[in-house]
């Protein structure tokens, strides 16, 4: 109760602060429509939205059923959203924790670690799949190790896939995270360290529900950016249809000799990840 | 500033012009006696040969290109290296090729099919190999060994030339591969055997040569049912008219079956 009271006066000037101060807002500025803003807002928008007209203006409408229900499409799809499930989870148990590091403690070459954070946002994917090859392949620096010691291998598994994965779209968690976690009031968490909570305490009941809707923001993102991986993907873990072929792959190669096939497959990808992401919007995020 | 300005506004259509005027020239007259004009004015950077060609003539057909252009001055090569189904798919999308060299006649198929180019030419064969990592792990010496479940195969994407061939190959030979992946191109099917995360792979000839003592090839007789034909074919609306139909002969002389035989590509 307290909390959110005091939460108010310092938090005024971010969106969904309080309905009343919204509305009179929005009185303040009405009149005419800056144009300078409204007309490269439209050609962005119309940027954004018009290849996705032209898949749907080039879509098979009347093969669509029945390449849908061939096998391989739903092996695809399904495969696709397990992995990107599950990289989201690493991504969340590892992220957190990295962001947290990253946002709240002082050490030396912090500036430097938050760059190699986002090294896999620069780096082209399949140069991210060699790297990881070199890494955790059979002949890699870990991988020989996991391979000797416990008979793992990475390569051409789902598992690769999830960690292929995971790699290309962590940053994304951990930037969404860390500037949840800096712009969250640390009053907070000083009162309860002051009321005597532990440092693990005060992440779990003061910290964590804070930046709760940056967590989501940065896990639905995460979520997008590995259902859609290719490069990383193909590299890394191969292609075989059942366990590495993801619906990109499948998208790619069906490119190669059948360009129809190809725009079902991307339709399909589409419309399922906006289902799903509408329905996770409206349920964790307060859409205004 | 405006005296500058309006020197652009007149130079800028002026070139173009000249650019466009030189272009219609050389595609128009057929024949030797066009061809001289035509690059005279290469000198002013107008003559570009785009050539579209598959993966595997990169090392090849990059030589050439250099041939081509001192043989040519004021032409300038310039390559689009890829998957051949690939390369099918951008010019009848409407990609700018003078030229295309596919891996297989059925990519090269599908350009002629929309009436893009007409009567191409066999310019190589190749012929596919198994390549191992150079310590050879799995012991593989022939094709029936890929068939062990322990021994980690990579092949092509049926989808592309070389897996084609290699299910071709496979079923001429009568055996049965199943394989950990199925990759994009040759060339990554190459990778992870250089990498050694696979036994074997089943990849070009001149892919093994140009690995340059990574990998390790081992012939198998099989492979002679699965010999991939090259086309090649200037496209009917080519922009640099001659001038593609000058770097195709470079390719089909002597001086071009040379540098493709030392690459390991077989005469048609």
């Amino acid at each position: 109760m307290n909390s959110s009271q005091a939460r108010r006066p310092g938090r005024s000037d971010t969106p969904g602060g309080g309905a009343a101060g919204h509305s009179a807002a929005r009185r303040a500025v009405s009149g005419r429509l800056p144009w300078m803003l409204v007309l490269p807002a439209v050609v962005g928008l119309a940027f954004l939205v018009l290849p996705l007209a032209g898949l749907l203006i080039r879509a098979p409408w009347s093969t669509l059923l029945q390449r849908l229900a061939e096998p391989q499409v739903l092996e695809a799809l399904r495969l696709s959203l397990v992995c990107a499930t599950a990289a989201t989870a690493v991504c969340v148990l590892f992220g957190v924790p990295l962001a947290w590091l990253l946002a709240r403690l002082e050490f030396p070459g912090r500036r430097v670690v938050r760059a190699l954070v986002t090294v896999p946002l620069v780096l082209p994917p399949v140069v991210g799949g060699v790297a990881l090859l070199l890494v955790l392949g059979r002949r890699g620096l870990i991988g020989q190790w996991l391979e000797s010691a416990f008979g793992i291998t990475l390569p051409f598994t789902t598992i690769g896939v999830i960690v292929a994965e995971a790699f290309v779209a962590m940053p994304f968690l951990v930037i969404s995270v860390e500037g949840a976690l800096r712009a969250a009031d640390r009053r907070f968490e000083e009162a309860a360290a002051t009321l005597g909570a532990s440092r693990w305490t005060v992440f779990r009941r003061v910290t964590l529900p804070l930046i709760m809707p940056g967590v989501v923001a940065g896990a639905v993102l995460c979520w997008a950016r590995a259902l859609g991986e290719f490069g990383a993907t193909i590299t890394f873990a191969g292609n075989f249809p059942g366990t590495t072929r993801t619906m990109p792959l499948a998208v790619y190669l069906a490119l190669e000799t059948e360009p129809d096939a190809a725009i079902v497959l991307s339709l399909v990808l589409l419309a399922v990840s906006v289902v799903i992401l509408a329905s996770l919007r409206d349920r964790w995020v307060n859409s205004p | 500033m405006f005296r500058r300005l309006s020197r652009w506004a007149v130079a800028v259509p002026v070139a173009l012009v000249i650019a466009g005027l030189s272009g219609c020239g050389s595609s128009d007259t057929a024949g030797s006696t066009s061809s001289a004009p035509a690059s005279t004015s290469a000198a002013a950077g107008a003559k570009d040969v785009n050539v579209f060609a598959a993966a595997s003539l990169t090392g090849t057909f990059t030589e050439l290109g250099k041939a081509f252009e001192a043989a040519h001055p004021g032409a300038t090569v310039k390559f689009n290296f890829g998957s051949s189904a690939t390369l099918a798919q951008q010019i009848v999308q409407g990609a700018p090729a003078d030229v295309f060299a596919a891996a297989s006649p059925a990519t090269m198929k599908t350009v002629t099919d929309a009436s893009l180019a007409s009567g191409p030419t066999t310019f190589v064969r190749n012929r596919l190999e198994i390549a191992v990592p150079k310590d050879n792990p799995a012991k593989v010496d022939e094709l029936k060994d890929l068939t062990d479940p322990k021994v980690k195969v990579a092949l092509c994407a049926e989808q592309v030339p070389c897996g084609a061939a290699a299910v071709k190959a496979l079923d001429a030979a009568g055996l049965k591969v199943t394989p950990v992946t199925l990759e994009q191109d040759v060339k990554a099917t190459l990778t992870k055997v250089e990498l050694g995360e696979v036994d074997a792979a089943l990849v070009y000839t001149t892919d093994v040569i140009a690995a340059a003592g990574k990998v390790q090839g081992i012939a198998f007789p099989e492979a002679d049912k699965a010999i991939n034909d090259y086309p090649i074919a200037t496209l009917s609306k080519a922009p640099a008219g001659d001038l593609a139909e000058q770097f195709v002969d470079l390719v089909l002389s002597r001086q071009g079956a040379d540098v493709l035989t030392k690459a390991g590509f077989e005469a048609p």
